[in-house]
């Protein structure tokens, strides 16, 4: 057990949802490596052998790119996130690499108040241990479901 | 019934999308009345003895590929005490029964055995003349065109095929030309009814002023070429537009909010490449059967847009995207670059679940009041300017006459 790398997994994880939580999209992006890939899943497509993604990029080019529509794009209500994590399994996978498994659940609070939990699920990740960003970072929701529009990433 | 505004055909009174009574009527008149509803694809149903569950508006319903490989669907309700008779969303069985009492059906939808039917050792059981059969699953028409599955209760409306009308028919086969492959699906659920949803989807006029991915990009303008056919009985429609590239500014000029900051570019355009996989030029093709089935190419994104209406305010909206049998590595990893496009994070489609619902909130004060659809005045029909709110008021040219409002 590696306790040093544990925490700074844990710390990588909670400063990434404070940062989506608190509305600062645009370090969103510097979470991930140059080539980084994020992708939204679901359980029921994983299950299935089937590759749908419902958000999906390929490096921090294409990051960039989702936060800039959503700034400057994309028409949505005002709403705000709280991410809930918990539950990190991290397992090194080589030197340079180390793979994490963790649970989230994702409340959606809206203008009015109106609040809900908007998803929940798991990260499934590879963190290069270097610098500390996700090389990888899959989300995979439990529900095929999504109210409304999905804007702010998970 | 409430009373259609005089003005006809150019106005959409508010309590269509608000009244409980209507949601009923529609239920009987149109979802399970003459119309065919989209079930599944074919390619969901690969073997024989495969299922997957689904809705025609409210109710219920299995769809299956018997042993012999012929489609069948039926009500998802055992004939016994109504409870539903499959509970997976997808599979394979040799017999469907129901949990409830055993209760058993084969793949066509018929009760193939009552447990305890004739009761142990000479006690209990049914009378020899009971007919529990008179209460079995409503079994639906089927039938298919290029790959997809629809299902209808009526016994009198026409063949799919005529249903869906010579307009309309080319454009789907346009797009439906190989074998499909599932990619996936997912559920958006949406806070209005479910007109507002095919208002939407019917509505040439707002794609570009509302979608700013589409106009700062020049996906998709009104100045671009395209068009729009709509069926005969106002039911149906298409509208398209080719990958031409505009170079006009009639959005600039007008300050249009969605033509955008020129700052706003994409650092990763890749996620828009096309390949001209039908060999016309079409870059977008959005494809409305009534009641509620879409059939979308942007790009090279494919789906098939299922709406399951659950409730006067509210519906989901279920995606299955495809690809071809037969596509490369290279197209399949387009396909999923450019869902990006679409469902509920779709740098296009997102949007759509926001209008609609600001409508439904809207209204709320205002049942007695109507929606204004007069742009391109007060005529249902195909044109080559989508300009025009043609295909809305067609829309609603085939539900007054399903509802006999």
């Amino acid at each position: 057990m590696e306790l040093e790398l544990q925490l700074a997994v844990e710390q990588l994880h909670a400063r990434y949802a404070h940062a989506l939580d608190a509305g600062r999209l645009e370090e969103w992006p510097e979470f991930f490596t140059e080539e980084g890939r994020y992708r939204i899943a679901t359980a029921e497509n994983e299950e299935r052998g089937l590759p749908l993604p419902v958000l999906y990029a390929e490096g921090r080019a294409m990051l960039r790119d989702r936060v800039a529509s959503l700034r400057h794009a994309n028409i949505y209500e005002p709403q705000r996130y709280r991410h809930l994590a918990s539950s990190f399994l991290v397992q090194r996978v080589d030197d340079r690499v180390v793979s994490s498994t963790s649970s989230f659940v994702v409340i959606r609070v809206m203008q009015d108040g109106a609040t809900m939990v908007f998803a929940s699920g798991r990260y499934l990740d590879r963190i290069v241990v270097a610098d500390m960003k996700y090389e990888e970072r899959v989300v995979v929701c439990d529900s095929r479901r999504f109210d409304t529009l999905l804007a702010i990433p998970l | 019934m409430r009373a259609w505004p005089a003005e006809g055909a150019t106005r959409v009174p508010y309590w269509v999308y608000q009244d409980a009574q209507v949601y009923e009527q529609e239920q009987q008149r149109i979802w399970r009345g003459r119309t065919w509803s989209y079930l599944c694809l074919e390619a969901e149903l690969p073997e024989p003895k495969s299922f997957v569950t689904t809705f025609v508006g409210d109710m219920p319903v299995v769809v299956t590929r018997d042993p012999k490989g012929a489609l069948h669907a039926w009500e998802n309700r055992c004939a016994h005490r109504g409870a539903l008779v499959c509970m997976q969303p997808r599979g394979a069985a040799e017999r469907f029964t129901c949990i409830y009492h055993n209760w058993t059906y084969d793949h066509a939808g018929n009760l193939a055995s009552v447990a305890f039917r004739r009761g142990i050792a000479g006690k209990g059981g049914m009378p020899a003349d009971a007919r529990p059969e008179s209460q079995a699953p409503k079994q639906l028409r089927v039938e298919s065109v290029h790959g997809l599955v629809f299902g209808t209760l009526s016994k009198d409306v026409s063949s799919l095929e005529a249903y869906i009308g010579s307009e309309i028919l080319p454009r789907m086969k346009r797009v439906l030309v190989k074998p499909l492959k599932v990619l996936g699906a997912y559920t958006q659920v949406l806070p209005n009814n479910w007109k507002l949803y095919m208002d939407n989807v019917k509505d040439t006029y707002h794609a570009s002023l509302l979608h700013l991915f589409f106009t700062r990009f020049r996906i998709n303008r009104l100045t671009q070429k395209g068009g729009v056919f709509v069926s005969p009985d106002g039911a149906h429609h298409c509208t398209y537009t080719e990958m031409v590239e505009d170079r006009g500014d009639a959005y600039e000029k007008d300050g249009m909010r969605s033509a955008g900051s020129q700052q706003f570019t994409l650092e990763a355009p890749e996620v828009l490449d096309q390949v001209d996989e039908f060999g016309d030029g079409v870059s977008i093709q959005i494809l409305s059967l009534f009641p509620g089935f879409v059939l979308h190419q942007i790009r090279n994104s494919l789906a098939a847009r299922q709406v399951v209406p659950k409730g006067i305010d509210r519906t989901e909206l279920h995606w299955t995207l495809f690809g071809f049998a037969d596509d490369d590595e290279a197209m399949t990893r387009r396909r999923l670059l450019q869902a990006n496009l679409v469902g509920p994070a779709g740098y296009i489609s997102m949007e759509d679940g926001a209008a609609t619902g600001f409508v439904q909130r809207g209204i709320a004060g205002s049942p007695e009041r109507a929606s204004v659809i007069e742009m391109g005045g007060a005529t249902i029909g195909s044109g080559d300017s989508r300009i025009t709110e043609t295909a809305v008021r067609g829309l609603w040219k085939a539900w007054r006459q399903h509802m006999q409002i």
